[in-house]
């Protein structure tokens, strides 16, 4: 019924220490979660000392220089290291954020690096999010019209209209808010989560889509809407300064609204 | 197939659990019912600590007495209808979150029957009181 213990395998041990080469001046620690599918062995936290004045200035900057120069075997995702793609999502010092925005100087003491959280994790810090990416899926992101779009161009949009899709078109699909959510930490397999949520109200808030009550039908549910509990990590956490819980809110409201 | 290769216990697509059973199509109403219950308590509420506060030392036929006239019957019975509702809103909350599986839908009927007779309880109360009120005169 109610778990009260975490699973065996979730305690984490200590791993393996990289002293800093001699002569380095500028060193911080970066304190790392690794886990491999590989063998039975519980996850560890392993400790990378970097002469920071030697690598750029973002946390991915020093976990590929940590790939490149320290340890081969650290596995992480990255890939247009300018906060674009979503792919370096992960927990650091406490907050979900992407790695090539986060700098190094924006952290005091030790650099600690987990996976995004309540995700499987597949290898380090890499998690699989193929539910999430399915949830974002059954809520059908793309525009859906009947009416036949103009022959001699694209649909139009009032100026107006464009506004309102403002802090939603920006969101990269990384995923930090929804695993900083804890409704969907407990409710993930039912609940959407903010960002699939952020997504649905996407499409809702567009004047050219004609399906605005087919995805206000859809999302009204107990858990895939409503257990959202405005805890707002979701808001909090956003490395793109993005709202997925004044998001939410409007749906709500629209929901209300056809009802009153 | 190997004898080693690990038991996999859901093959279901995730597309396919992520649709899950499709929309309940409700959920709007219990959240504005909650946001609803909760304004209402705000005054109610008010309204009954201040009267505690008026009634504190008074004998018990004073407080049968007031709890006995019309006005305040009905306060009363509108604060517990509304504290319990509420109470039920909420709860149902708390068990969405931290009750799973089988014992979801008990856990869920529990607390619907369970806020429902602590409610009537308090509503019989204030029945008697005004029974007992009209009764003495």
């Amino acid at each position: 019924m109610v778990e009260l213990r975490l699973p065996r395998n979730s305690t984490i041990g200590v791993g393996k220490t990289f002293p800093a080469p001699s002569g380095a001046k500028n060193v911080r620690t970066f304190r790392i979660y690794r886990w491999s599918p590989d063998d039975d062995k519980n996850p560890v936290i392993d400790s990378y000392e970097v002469d920071v004045d030697t690598v750029g200035p973002m946390v991915l900057d020093a976990i590929i220089h940590i790939k490149n120069e320290i340890d081969p075997t650290l596995t992480f995702r990255r890939s247009c290291r300018e906060g674009i793609c979503g792919s370096c999502a992960m927990n650091i010092d406490g907050e979900n954020t992407l790695a090539c925005l986060k700098p190094i100087k924006s952290i005091e003491g030790d650099i600690k690096i987990y996976p995004l959280p309540h995700m499987p994790v597949v290898k380090d810090l890499v998690t699989n999010l193929d539910g999430a990416y399915a949830q974002l899926r059954s809520i059908q992101p793309w525009m859906k019209a009947d009416t036949a779009p103009p022959p001699d161009g694209e649909r139009r949009q009032s100026i107006e209209e464009r506004a309102k899709l403002d802090g939603l078109w920006e969101c990269i699909l990384c995923f930090c808010c929804t695993t900083s959510c804890p409704s969907y930490w407990w409710n993930g397999d039912r609940y959407l989560g903010p960002s699939v949520l952020l997504a649905a109200y996407r499409w809702i808030a567009d004047s050219r889509d004609e399906h605005t009550g087919e995805r206000l039908d859809e999302l009204e549910d107990t858990f895939k809407l409503y257990a959202c509990r405005t805890i707002m990590n979701c808001t909090q956490t956003c490395p793109k300064g993005l709202n997925p819980a004044k998001a939410i809110g409007h749906i709500k409201e629209l929901q209300l609204v056809r009802k009153l | 197939m190997n004898a080693h290769d690990p038991h996999i216990d859901v093959m279901r697509s995730h597309l396919g659990r992520a649709r899950g059973l499709g929309a309940g199509h409700s959920g709007a109403g219990h959240w504005w019912a909650e946001r609803a219950s909760s304004a209402v308590l705000l005054p109610l509420s008010t309204w009954f600590v201040v009267q505690m506060f008026r009634l504190g030392g008074a004998s018990r036929a004073d407080v049968v007495e007031w709890g006995g006239k019309p006005v305040n019957a009905t306060m009363l019975i509108a604060l517990i209808v509304a504290t319990f509702y509420h109470a039920r809103l909420g709860l149902q909350v708390i068990v969405d979150d931290y009750v799973h599986g089988h014992a979801h839908l008990p856990t869920r009927l529990l607390i619907k029957f369970g806020t429902f007779l602590l409610g009537l309880l308090g509503v019989i109360s204030v029945i008697r009181l005004v029974v007992a009120h009209g009764s003495t005169k």
